[in-house]
């Protein structure tokens, strides 16, 4: 049990089985069955927090964070939908316009952040409500029409397993090889860690920073353009409805990452993603009153940061 | 044999030459006319009192700042540093005082934090790695290796870290700030040990730092500096303490330590512990008498600080008796009259964003003491000057920092205090300014209990000392005893340093 807190990763997965387990176990009980199915119904469902909140580790993981994801996201589904306006031949342009602004707006939080020196937390919220000031005042609702070929992307499998999923895992472990394998990974742990002394060992910091929220924002991209082919049209309240801010933020820190920055992982996070979406699966198979269930995530995530506080506190005396 | 004539050929060859250094900032100078200059395989000691420009003439070198005038040669060529990495290119490396390394990286990470080596663009773990091996091999290092964390290496262990990031950059002078300031006594021996192989490879080594010991230890050369100009340069073995002393506070201190207790002095017994014992502490008895200051001497690990902790109330002890009854909490500890100066006061014991005002209220605020004294009283008793009580903590030098710390506990009277290293990284005239407020106190009536890793400090200051090892009393030496006897007795009989 020590041996399993002791690395939150391993813990966050461990917990994962121990709620499939119990989940399943729980259902079965109640009289109705846990299929495959369902298992394949928690990747789809789970796979566009999954890319944001694969993002927001890279952001977290530097230091900093980002609030704006939620209506950025639904700031891309209406611009794609628009763009395409349900023409195949406009998917190209849609996918390369969507992500173009995704990347803009990350630039403009980490130059926010690392240039004019504004706390994450506040450069990012102020960007968050700029788009929301443009999404109000350009739609009331649904807007633009994605062709039935863009929707496979929500919606197609190949064999049992949705291409939603896989376009999540294939995000993970291109993110995951980032950060293990190259110099910006490297960096990424080391402007978290402490920005000074990544300052003083030749990191350009300031890059660090801007590049990790360009790329934070532009898996909040990817994961708009998902939810777009999902609606079939973009909706300016797609991303505040699924709470992919807070909740993205929620799954990095249940996976072990440091809220400050400088230690954990996309490892960690792909398990916080998925522990989230099996207790859904669970509460929704035993028809839980959806509040109860907010309140059992609310205490599941408490108590996991509380866990591995007490972990590095042991360490630390 | 052509290897030996190159490094001969070195020895005696200048890489540092830094001429008429000045230095403004806000319109206020803080260097002027600095000279310094080091060779090959020398140890270069620059000392003088906290502001007198050390660390300024440093932060120039190492491309932290940019001098108003003056040049820096490094290896015959004018060099001028934006940036501490072009410094750092040019062969300068400095290891700062709280070391610049990332606890939660490997060893490996951390050597080649910015520079990390690629094979087909990414980076190459194993080149790292085993890079990382051989500098380790080549130190003698081979209590960790180099995927180990930083985060669960010793304070020793990590300046090992940072001196073979330095090597990795081939770094030609190497500035050490400090580098005892956290070692314990047998650690220190280590240190010298790999400084002379710096030495060894021709590295110029700049070394800083307030123990004057250290200094005649190892130095070729000392350089003093005094309000931010040069005083002297001259070689370690031609001049004393004293004469070094002297140039750098520009008097003769000629008590080092203020006079211990008189016998009569020392009145009531203020604290007693019998067989107090925690997780990390045994057996423990002690008791300490108003008037007095006892000594408490242990190599690193012994317990020094958990026992101060547990007399305190932070980390209470578990067993045992104890007069006044054992704190369980600090603020049981506090009710009781007990203060803790802490080892770490940037951490533990001040606000550093907050004004020096509010730090001295601090503890009076806490237990909601009405204190009848006024902050200026208290900052005069502490003779912190310029009393100025709005000015923010982070500003003040380590020493006034002290003073506040101390200043903090006055406001409640304390009928016991406990100082762990109570003049680490404070410079010479303050410390003895705190040495003068420490038994002053005492014979004010306050029962002291002082840790100290200077054993000159702990033997100049001590009525009494108390040595621990592996968490026990290992014995008790009456003052004035010889360093030699100290060391006997806390690390294992016959195993002294």
């Amino acid at each position: 049990m020590i041996a399993l807190v002791a690395n939150p990763t391993r813990a966050v997965y461990a917990a994962l089985i121990a709620t499939l387990a119990i989940g399943w176990a729980l259902v079965a009980f109640d009289g109705g069955t846990f299929t495959l199915n369902d298992l394949v119904g928690i990747q789809q469902r789970s796979a566009a927090l999954g890319i944001v909140a694969v993002g927001q580790t890279l952001a977290i993981l530097a230091g900093s964070l980002d609030l704006s994801v939620a209506y950025l996201i639904s700031l891309v589904s209406l611009i794609a939908a628009e763009t395409m306006a349900g023409q195949t031949s406009n998917i190209l342009t849609a996918v390369v316009v969507a992500l173009g602004v995704s990347a803009l707006v990350g630039l403009v939080n980490g130059v926010v952040i690392t240039k004019l020196k504004v706390h994450a937390f506040i450069a990012t919220l102020g960007v968050a409500l700029v788009i929301r000031g443009v999404l109000d005042h350009l739609y009331d609702g649904p807007a633009g029409r994605v062709p039935v070929d863009f929707q496979q992307l929500g919606y197609a499998r190949i064999g049992p397993i949705p291409v939603a999923a896989i376009l999540w895992a294939a995000v993970a472990v291109g993110v995951w090889f980032l950060l293990r394998r190259t110099r910006f990974g490297h960096r990424v742990y080391a402007v978290g860690g402490d920005v000074e002394v990544a300052r003083l060992s030749g990191v350009r910091t300031d890059r660090v920073v801007i590049a990790a929220h360009v790329l934070c924002s532009l898996c909040a991209g990817v994961a708009g353009l998902l939810l777009a082919s999902r609606l079939g049209a973009g909706a300016p309240t797609v991303g505040t409805d699924g709470g992919y801010d807070l909740e993205s933020i929620a799954a990095v820190v249940l996976g072990g990452t440091a809220l400050a920055g400088g230690r954990g992982g996309v490892a960690g996070t792909v398990g916080g993603v998925l522990l989230l979406a099996v207790l859904d699966s669970v509460f929704n198979q035993l028809e839980v009153n959806s509040f109860f269930k907010d309140v059992v995530r609310g205490v599941v995530i408490v108590v996991a940061v509380a866990v591995y506080a007490r972990r590095t506190g042991r360490r630390a005396s | 044999m052509e290897d030996i004539n190159q490094k001969r050929a070195e020895s005696a060859q200048v890489i540092l030459r830094m001429t008429g250094i000045g230095k403004s900032f806000l319109g206020i100078r803080v260097l002027r006319g600095i000279d310094l200059s080091a060779t090959a395989g020398e140890v270069h000691a620059v000392v003088g009192e906290n502001g007198a420009g050390k660390s300024t003439l440093m932060k120039i070198l190492a491309g932290v700042h940019q001098p108003d005038e003056g040049t820096v040669e490094i290896g015959g060529e004018t060099r001028s540093f934006a940036h501490p990495v072009e410094a750092q290119r040019a062969g300068v490396a400095i290891i700062y005082q709280e070391f610049n390394l990332l606890p939660e990286r490997s060893v490996a990470d951390n050597v080649f934090l910015g520079r990390e080596p690629t094979r087909r663009g990414l980076v190459d773990r194993a080149a790292m790695d085993e890079a990382t091996s051989r500098l380790l091999d080549e130190l003698d290092e081979h209590s960790f290796g180099p995927r180990a964390l930083v985060k669960d290496l010793s304070v020793a262990q990590q300046q090992v870290v940072e001196i073979v990031k330095a090597l990795s950059v081939d770094a030609r002078i190497v500035v050490m700030d400090e580098p005892t300031a956290a070692l314990a006594e047998h650690e220190v021996e280590l240190l010298y040990r790999l400084i002379r192989r710096l030495q060894g490879r021709g590295i110029a080594v700049l070394y800083i730092s307030h123990r004057l010991r250290e200094v005649f230890d190892l130095a070729d050369r000392v350089t003093v500096l005094k309000d931010g100009a040069h005083v002297a340069t001259v070689p370690a073995k031609d001049v004393t303490t004293g004469e070094l002393v002297k140039m750098m506070v520009g008097r003769e201190l000629d008590a080092y330590f203020p006079a211990k207790a008189e016998e009569s002095a020392i009145g009531e017994v203020r604290l007693t512990v019998r067989g107090g014992g925690n997780g990390k502490l045994d057996g423990i008895d002690l008791e300490l008498r108003a008037g007095e200051i006892v000594g408490v001497a242990g190599l690193q690990g012994s317990g020094r600080s958990s026992l101060v902790k547990a007399i305190f109330g932070a980390e209470p002890f578990t067993r045992g008796e104890m007069t006044p009854a054992r704190p369980a909490s600090v603020r049981a500890g506090v009710a009781a009259g007990i203060g803790l100066v802490t080892e770490d006061r940037k951490a533990e014991g001040l606000a550093l964003n907050q004004s020096v005002r509010d730090n001295a209220l601090l503890v009076a605020r806490a237990i909601g003491h009405r204190s009848r004294t006024t902050v200026s009283d208290l900052l005069r008793r502490v003779q912190l000057a310029p009393p100025r009580q709005e000015t923010e903590v982070k500003y003040l030098s380590g020493g006034n920092q002290q003073k506040v710390v101390l200043a903090k506990w006055l406001t409640v009277s304390p009928k016991v205090l406990l100082f762990d290293e109570p003049t680490r990284g404070v410079d010479v005239g303050a410390k003895a300014a705190i040495h003068d407020l420490m038994r002053e106190l005492a014979n004010a009536g306050t029962a002291i209990l002082m840790i100290s890793s200077e054993l000159p400090e702990l033997i100049g200051m001590s009525d009494r000392i108390v040595v621990l090892r592996d968490g026990r009393v290992a014995g008790q030496l009456p003052a004035g005893s010889s360093e030699e006897a100290v060391m006997a007795l806390a690390a294992a009989d016959g195993v002294a340093a």
